[in-house]
């Protein structure tokens, strides 16, 4: 039988070896021929981790940092690990109710797996971080991780310095995917003009995860990896003590202020109002704040420095009379008969001053503002027969103007800026028809019409004034650090714009005492600085708004402009106040006083009230009440579309909830209209000065004292009596001047830090 | 009765303790690789008895000392107790029934204690090998009667039937190996023929759509009759045999593979089934599915699904490529990413740690052993030792064709070790007793017997 079997042995042997070579074949497909497995371990089990490197700093002019980093926590979870714990109390440490510590346990198992930590809650708060880290031993599975956050000490310069956010998926496209889902980048201000330089290099580290997505260790022993090179820092030109008065200085008001040095174009401080808090878009509650920030019609987001555009009112007439004295058509002596209105075309034209000769010659007309001198000065540009014709005319004024840096973007170092608006002739053909004069737009000779500057464009004229005839591009950042001298990027800022320098050293001159005639003799003497000579001019611009489809006329914006001192210019400022009244009611001593902080580096004690004045002052328009009332109604109303859940908007249905949000009288109960005038922040200037040197003069009391029973031991039980001479005399100036003042302010204090 | 014999080394066929002993510590090495930790102190790992390698060791030297003693017993023995050691693993797994223990959602093991633990199931397949060779070599057997080859056949599926009783599909599967010994020993290749004829119709049923697959085989009939037109107009039987043949697999493909499927598996094993063809599994009703997510709950409390584990151990062997990336070198093993991998999916450590080369050696050596024990069954002059040897190499063919094949995806996930390499007592015990009897019998080749 077996014999008969022999052959099977065989047919077995081929069974056995055909398996294997079926196997072997598959093991040669697996592992020889197809490349997806040995990609999909790569992804079982590599994991790429980012290594993100410290934002570059941002120093002011005196090397104190604006922007700075710090270090913030996240309380990670690990949820595998949470076993036995409290829950309630932990969840009363963290501020949540057990719901949402369960749902968020889940999310984070969700999102990573039971092993891996996850946020569960970013960017904890200080005084939550330090109950957590007490008693974080008690709840296994959670542990506190660094992570640095951007701060700004100073609270100041918000809109300068701009802010950070998680990149959207337009800049990712742009960026050619540089950046990754979840990255930070800057979003506005600096921050995003630097972004480049501030981010400095990622680098990467590949480690190996295990199956329940734990990382275990370095892939090939770093072999791979690259480090993270820091950011660069910036060195700036802003002076942050400026900075910090220009902002308390707009509190409560809507406008700008702009400063710049001259001689360099460097931007010692530029502030927009209303301003919002810097850091609170840096914490947790970023999101939150961002988005109450963005509704807010006044516009906290805004940087109206650079995207806020305002006829410049008289602000213009120095450049309007350096155009008429480079054509000849005026002279220095060139004057006018103004008593009070214009006449010359056709209709009657109101002018502020009425006494009579205060537009006998140029510099009398630049001081006391004469309006028709400038109506005449503007159609003598037009119409200067050597051109023939006015739209020749009007172009070679406009020719003048740009050349002024008016009517196009400067290129300041931060994205977006405005370039404001300087019409010519097609403008007027459009909406005249091509039949218009220059009695047309007269109102261009005063800065009105048509005509629209941005704060950093009046505050760059005033440069070219106080230059006499060139600029530097406006800018911020003086130099990068650990970056190559003629760096491409700042390279731009170092040239010389000398488009009107043809302009000759006379005229400037004669605008200039013009210009210093405004705070001696003209309508800017509340600017006046004692010692200091500055040239000044003060505008007030018309403006109107729509409000519910009717337009509305405005209080007019108050605006002044500067540069000091006359004959060594260091600083040029330009001040807008929406809604301020005329140029001298507001804007002129808040410009005023940042002219003396930076050029004395303190303001004079007897001056300080002012900077009270100024900051309790609140020029906020009624009109955004009712904007306001109806962007949030709105908003309201969608809510309850989206959701069907109408119990946000019904409220606004009520008349009475309707009357008493509108109301903008002076008691108003209305919330909106309490936040727009809510007393500022700040202490009084004055109070705390006057502190300060009744300290100064009571430590000084003491070592007289305590040197006097030296040498008459008897008389110390006496009240000292010559102590009122002994006091600094600045001290004793100013209690006289102010005595009523004082108390009051210091109520005042107590109100606000009660509330 | 071997007082002529003095030494126990006479005869002993050494090529194949050498191969029992390579695979062996490639078993053990590749449990330490699958098991070894960054930082663990390799000695004491080894002597502790607490890690797996280290019992994986002492069971090897347990199993060496037990061949030791095999190798010292007369082979009259195993012939003397073969009949009542098929009794003996009968009752064995028998008595799983009152006294088993769940582990892994299988009930087919007795636990002595909390570490020592018995699978009968495992175990017996060592005792049909033995009783199949007994009775095939008594004089009175005609294996050429239809009556001995049933007889036969029982021997080797009753285990079968109890395991799948106790839930251990894949471990009953082991024992229709043994038609390969049957074969040898004159079982009609017909049967063979026939019974992979059937596999392939049922695997075409669940691939096909029943209508399509119906046509085609109304196709091969139409198509076999055209053909034999000539047999058929002499012989009618041969008509009747055709469409006779037709109508079964018709029966089958229609009713048979669904009433199966849908009454006779466990959901989770049509489901694995499934899986391994590559279709998706849909209960059918509603107790199915929740059959289905229990047992998936008990089994698979850790593993997602088969389809997972095929899959990260395809990824493990091949990312492997031509040369691998070194012992404890391979990501997908040594972080746990293949389920299983000291026991049933052993050879990712290998694919992804030796590549393809290390595979194709390590799958050398196994031919080597099957080869080898192919050759030695035919020098054996007794009908016993042949059909033995023929057992152990059809049986350990099985276990490494249907292991190799699961973790490279070509057959579906059925939990049976890789014999001498996946981690396990009972396993590594029961092979190297069944390699030993093998090379005891051999040893006295020249003997003839009963």
């Amino acid at each position: 039988m077996s014999v008969f079997n022999q052959s099977r042995s065989n047919i077995i042997r081929l069974i056995f070896a055909g398996m294997f070579l079926i196997i072997a074949a598959q093991l040669f497909h697996l592992q020889i021929i197809s490349k997806k497995y040995k990609q999909q371990a790569q992804e079982n089990a590599l994991y790429r981790k980012s290594v993100y490197p410290t934002r570059g700093i941002i120093y002011d002019r005196k090397g104190r940092a604006i922007l700075n980093n710090t270090i913030l926590y996240d309380l990670m979870v690990t949820p595998a690990q949470v076993k036995n714990i409290d829950t309630a109390y932990f969840c009363q440490l963290v501020n949540i109710d057990t719901a949402e510590f369960r749902s968020r346990v889940l999310d984070a198992r969700i999102k990573n797996g039971p092993f891996r930590p996850t946020i569960f809650e970013d960017l904890l708060p200080p005084d939550m971080y330090a109950r957590l880290e007490e008693n974080l031993w008690k709840f296994p599975g959670f542990n506190l991780q660094e992570r640095p956050v951007r701060v700004y000490p100073f609270d100041a310069a918000a809109h300068i310095m701009g802010y950070v956010g998680e990149v959207d998926s337009a800049i990712l496209r742009r960026s050619n995917n540089y950046y990754q889902l979840g990255d930070y980048v800057g979003r506005s201000g600096l921050e995003q003009y630097y972004e480049k330089e501030l981010m400095g290099q990622r680098g990467t580290e590949f480690w190996i995860k295990d199956n329940k997505n734990r990382l275990v260790g370095r892939y090939q022993d770093k072999a791979l990896d690259t480090p993270a090179i820091a950011g660069k820092n910036l060195n700036t030109y802003m002076d942050i003590e400026l900075q910090q008065l220009a902002e308390r200085l707009l509190s409560g008001k809507t406008g700008a202020v702009v400063c710049i040095d001259p001689k360099t174009g460097g931007v010692l401080a530029m502030a927009s109002g209303p301003t919002y808090d810097p850091n609170s878009l840096t914490g947790p509650d970023k999101q939150s704040n961002y988005a109450r920030l963005a509704l807010d019609v006044s516009g906290p987001l805004l940087n109206r420095a650079i995207k806020g555009q305002y006829p410049p009112g008289s602000t213009y007439k120095p450049l309007g009379a350096l155009i008429g004295l480079d054509e000849g058509v005026i002279t220095p002596a060139s004057g006018i008969d103004c008593r009070g209105f214009y006449y010359g075309c056709g209709e009657v034209r109101r002018c502020d001053e009425k006494t009579p000769g205060h537009a006998a010659n140029l510099r009398l007309a630049i001081a006391h503002s004469c309006n028709s001198f400038f109506y005449n000065a503007f159609r003598l540009e037009v119409d200067d027969p050597v051109f023939h014709s006015p739209r020749i005319g009007l172009m070679k004024w406009k020719e003048y103007v740009n050349a002024f840096g008016l009517g196009h973007r400067l290129g300041v170092d931060l994205p977006s800026e405005d370039g404001g608006n300087i019409p010519d002739t097609t403008a007027y053909d459009k909406d005249y028809h091509r039949s218009w004069n220059s009695c047309t737009m007269v109102t261009i000779g005063i800065g009105q019409d048509k005509m629209q500057e941005t704060p950093l464009q009046i505050a760059n004229a005033m440069c070219i004034v106080a230059n006499k005839g060139f600029y530097y591009t406006p800018h911020f950042v003086k130099n990068i650090e650990a970056s190559a001298e003629d760096d491409t990027l700042l390279s731009r800022f170092h040239e010389k714009h000398t488009a009107v320098s043809h302009i000759s050293e006379e005229d400037y001159e004669t605008v200039q005492s013009g210009m210093q005639g405004v705070t001696e003799i003209g309508t800017g003497q509340i600017a006046r600085i004692p010692g200091i000579n500055m040239c000044a001019k003060t505008g007030t611009a018309e403006n109107k708004t729509v409000v519910d489809g009717k337009v509305l006329k405005l209080r007019t914006h108050s605006i002044f402009a500067c540069f000091a001192p006359r004959e060594n210019p260091r600083i040029a400022v330009a001040v807008i106040i929406e809604n301020g009244g005329y140029g001298r009611d507001a804007a002129a001593p808040i410009a005023s006083l940042l002219v003396e902080k930076y050029l004395n580096d303190t303001i004079a004690t007897d001056r300080l009230h002012i900077e009270d004045e100024m900051t309790n002052k609140n020029t906020m328009p009624g009109y955004l009440v009712r904007r306001q009332y109806k962007t949030d109604s709105v908003r309201a109303a969608d809510w309850a579309r989206q959701s069907g859940d109408s119990t946000r908007w019904i409220k606004y249905q009520i008349p009475s909830f309707r009357y008493m949000m509108l109301d903008t009288s002076y008691n108003s109960k209305s919330p909106i209209y309490l936040s727009l005038h809510k007393a500022p922040l700040y202490k009084s200037a004055l109070a705390e000065r006057l502190a300060r040197i009744r300290a100064q003069a009571a430590a000084q009391q003491q070592t007289i004292d305590s040197s006097r029973p030296n040498h008459t031991p008897d008389t110390s039980g006496a009240p000292p009596k010559p102590q009122p001479a002994s006091r600094p005399r600045p001290v004793d100036t100013a209690i006289k001047k102010s005595p009523p003042r004082a108390p009051v302010k210091e109520d005042s204090i107590h109100k606000d830090s009660t509330r | 009765m071997n007082q002529r014999n003095p030494a126990i080394s006479k005869g002993v066929d050494w090529s194949l303790v050498w191969i029992w002993f390579i695979l062996c510590s490639i078993g053990i090495t590749s449990i330490f690789a699958a098991s070894w930790h960054e930082g663990d102190n390799i000695l004491q790992g080894f002597i502790s008895l607490k890690t797996d390698y280290s019992r994986q060791l002492l069971f090897f030297i347990i199993a060496g000392i037990v061949g030791t003693f095999i190798l010292l017993t007369d082979s009259k023995f195993f012939t003397a107790t073969a009949n009542l050691g098929y009794a003996f693993g009968i009752f064995l797994l028998l008595l799983v029934f009152p006294f088993h223990s769940r582990v892994k959602g299988t009930e087919s093991i007795i636990r002595f204690g909390s570490a020592f633990q018995l699978q009968p199931a495992d175990l017996c397949k060592l005792f049909v090998n033995l009783a199949l060779a007994k009775y095939l070599s008594r004089v009175e057997t005609n294996f050429t009667r239809p009556r001995s080859q049933l007889i036969a056949t029982v021997i080797a599926l009753v285990p079968a039937m109890l395991s799948i009783m106790q839930k251990e599909t894949g471990l009953a599967l082991v024992y229709f190996s043994f038609f390969l010994v049957m074969f040898r020993e004159g079982l009609p290749p017909s049967v063979l023929i026939i019974g992979f004829s059937f596999a392939v119709l049922v695997v075409a049923t669940l691939l096909m759509d029943p209508n399509t697959l119906a046509l085609v085989l109304t196709g091969i009939a139409l198509l076999a009759i055209y053909v034999l037109r000539r047999v058929v107009k002499r012989n009618r039987a041969v008509l009747f045999l055709i469409v006779g043949i037709w109508f079964v697999c018709v029966g089958v493909q229609r009713f048979v593979v669904p009433f199966v499927f849908d009454h006779v598996f466990q959901p989770y094993q049509v489901k694995r089934i499934y899986d391994a063809i590559g279709k998706d599994y849909v209960p059918k009703d509603q107790a199915a599915e929740a059959a289905l997510e229990s047992a998936e709950q008990k089994t698979g409390a850790k593993k997602k699904d088969n389809n997972y584990n095929v899959k990260q151990s395809k990824i493990a062997i091949g990312s492997g490529g031509l040369i691998g990336k070194g012992l404890l070198k391979g990501t997908q093993t040594r972080y746990d990413f293949v389920p299983e991998q000291k026991t049933d999916f052993i050879f990712c450590t290998i694919g992804e740690g030796f590549g393809f080369t290390g595979s194709i050696i390590f799958l050398g050596i196994y031919v080597l052993l099957l080869m080898r024990i192919v050759s030695i069954a035919e020098r054996q002059r007794s009908v016993f030792s042949r059909a033995y040897a023929y057992g152990v190499a059809s049986v350990f063919f099985f276990h490494i064709i249907i292991n190799v094949c699961m973790t490279i995806g070509l057959a579906p996930v059925i939990g049976i070790p890789l014999p001498f390499v996946s981690y396990g007592g009972t396993s590594l015990l029961t092979f190297s007793i069944m390699i030993f009897i093998l090379v005891r019998l051999d040893a006295d080749r020249q003997m003839v017997l009963r």
